[in-house]
């Protein structure tokens, strides 16, 4: 019995961390960067979620995802497209400070307590386990975003030409293809799926900060490093990896105030033994 | 009036100079070469031409309109397209996704249909492999769909870097082949090329470059004739 409720555990925890980790993966595959400031478009969409909540659950879930598309949508616009082609360290200094930035501005305009929201859906029971419908909820959503994500990029003109852009830029735009709109498109659905993952974590964790995305953020990042950075499946994996350690270490007493460096700990294992992720390519040298 | 026109084009990368000066043009309905050693240039006036790399001086005019400063997928709707060096085809997507991406910009769906009718008809071999992984390809048939993949916007004027490059002597034939077929259905070709015997055999006219600057011109029959060429790219 505690077999099924460690994988349904695992599975809603890795679910919400593999949508998160698509953002980072996708992002990175197709812009060429980390952009560290994803962690918090989930705050932003915890934030939203809250402020809504007392109106309407669904339209705060809608506002969620306008919010945080349109605030990945300004700060793509405004602080990464203005870098395309500058160093590295250059955009990633920027992704850091817009995260500080992001920070900031929920502060300013929130405060600094933390603000919650009580959920509760109730349980169902089959035989001797009880699954908390919310539970259930975030898994099917994680699910169906996973496979509406992969048909979009397999069957899609522009999910195809995601594709090329993130193998080859300068063939891609050979094609008559808009690097920077697709970038674009990448980041309202990174940051849609970020919206999405920040409202499951409300409901579960019922508690928002300024730094609400840091930790999920963070994880989901690594997650996307296991599976393969870039690889939007590896994305998937990497997050249900990380979904059923948690789920592991949370039901065995003397593993579960570790989960954190268990975690890691994996995620330093798996870059020795596999520096490219489970689904990484291995990058073909450009002559 | 030509329809690719580069005039006093200058491309620097950092405060190296790749190219000097250099206009030529190119008049609808011909094949050009510009031929010369690696390093001369060719793959850098290839990439200016087409909005990849900004020319740091001089205009180029593609059908009467200046086409500098402006975005390459903008210069590719205006009808041309390149077989970059190295084919760079889409290893991840399949033969098929490849050439639909090479349709990219366009909105006839009947038109495309019947272009891979064709392709599939010049290249038997796409078609068999059409639900494979492109990176799977062998060179040949690499190079074959990076050619399929830019006849598939239906270009005014085509360019191909290199395309003959790392193919076997019978697979070159067959490139050069194509080139030709590509040009008697009416495409425009502005081709690159190291080799210089094939190359300059199916040329209108050509340009050499050295250095980065057009160093001789002159019709493909007349180069071929040369004895400068002859020496510097023919073996002797």
């Amino acid at each position: 019995m505690e077999f099924i409720t460690m994988i349904i555990n695992g599975l809603s925890i890795g679910g919400t961390y593999a949508m998160i980790a698509l953002g980072y993966t996708m992002v990175y595959g197709i812009a060429k960067m980390l952009n560290f400031a994803h962690g918090d478009i989930i705050m932003v969409g915890g934030y939203t979620i809250v402020l809504f909540f007392p109106i309407s659950p669904i339209l705060g879930i809608i506002a969620s995802v306008i919010f945080c598309v349109t605030v990945g949508i300004v700060v793509e616009k405004t602080a990464y497209k203005p870098l395309r082609g500058a160093s590295p360290l250059a955009v990633l200094i920027t992704a850091i400070g817009v995260s500080k930035l992001l920070q900031s501005a929920a502060q300013i305009f929130i405060g600094s307590e933390s603000k919650g929201v009580t959920v509760n859906l109730g349980e169902i029971r089959m035989g001797e386990i009880k699954i908390n419908v919310l539970t259930l909820i975030t898994i099917a959503c994680s699910a169906a975003v996973m496979v509406a994500l992969t048909l979009f990029v397999k069957y899609t003109k522009t999910g195809r030409a995601m594709v090329a852009v993130s193998e080859d830029r300068g063939a891609a735009q050979l094609m008559g293809i808009n690097v920077n709109f697709i970038i674009m498109i990448t980041f309202i659905i990174g940051s849609a799926l970020a919206a999405v993952a920040g409202v499951f974590l409300v409901f579960k964790i019922q508690d928002v900060g300024t730094t609400f995305g840091a930790m999920p953020g963070i994880k989901a990042f690594a997650a996307a490093v296991i599976g393969g950075i870039g690889s939007i499946p590896g994305a998937m994996v990497g997050g249900l990896v990380l979904g059923f350690i948690e789920a592991v270490c949370g039901m065995v007493p003397a593993l579960s105030p570790y989960t954190d460096a268990i975690e890691f700990a994996i995620l330093i294992i798996v870059l020795l033994v596999k520096p490219t992720g489970f689904l990484g390519k291995k990058r073909r040298e450009k002559v | 009036m030509a329809l690719l026109e580069v005039k006093n084009l200058d491309v620097h990368y950092g405060v190296i100079q790749a190219i000097k000066d250099i206009s030529f043009e190119v008049n609808e309905g011909e094949i050009v070469t510009l031929i010369g050693a690696n390093g001369a240039g060719k793959t850098t006036t290839m990439q200016s031409i087409i909005g990849l790399i900004h020319p740091t001086r001089g205009e180029i005019y593609y059908d009467g309109q200046k086409i500098n400063g402006i975005p390459s997928h903008k210069i590719v709707k205006l009808g041309m397209t390149q077989v970059p060096e190295g084919r760079r085809i889409f290893s991840e997507l399949t033969v098929y996704e490849n050439l639909v991406m090479g349709a990219y910009t366009r909105k006839d769906k009947d038109g495309v249909e019947k272009d891979f009718k064709d392709i599939y008809e010049l290249f038997p071999r796409l078609e068999e492999r059409k639900n494979q992984v492109a990176g799977t390809l062998s060179g040949g048939e690499q190079q074959m769909l990076a050619m399929g993949r830019a006849i598939m916007s239906r270009p005014k004027l085509l360019m191909l870097d290199e395309p003959s490059m790392g193919l076997s002597p019978l697979l070159v034939d067959q490139v050069f082949d194509i080139i030709k077929r590509f040009h008697e259905k009416g495409t425009t070709i502005l081709l690159v090329e190291q080799n210089a015997n094939k190359s300059l055999a199916i040329s209108d006219r050509a340009y050499v470059l050295e250095n980065g600057r057009i160093v001789l011109s002159g019709t493909g029959a007349e180069l071929l004739a040369s004895e400068e060429i002859k020496k510097a790219y023919l073996g002797g």
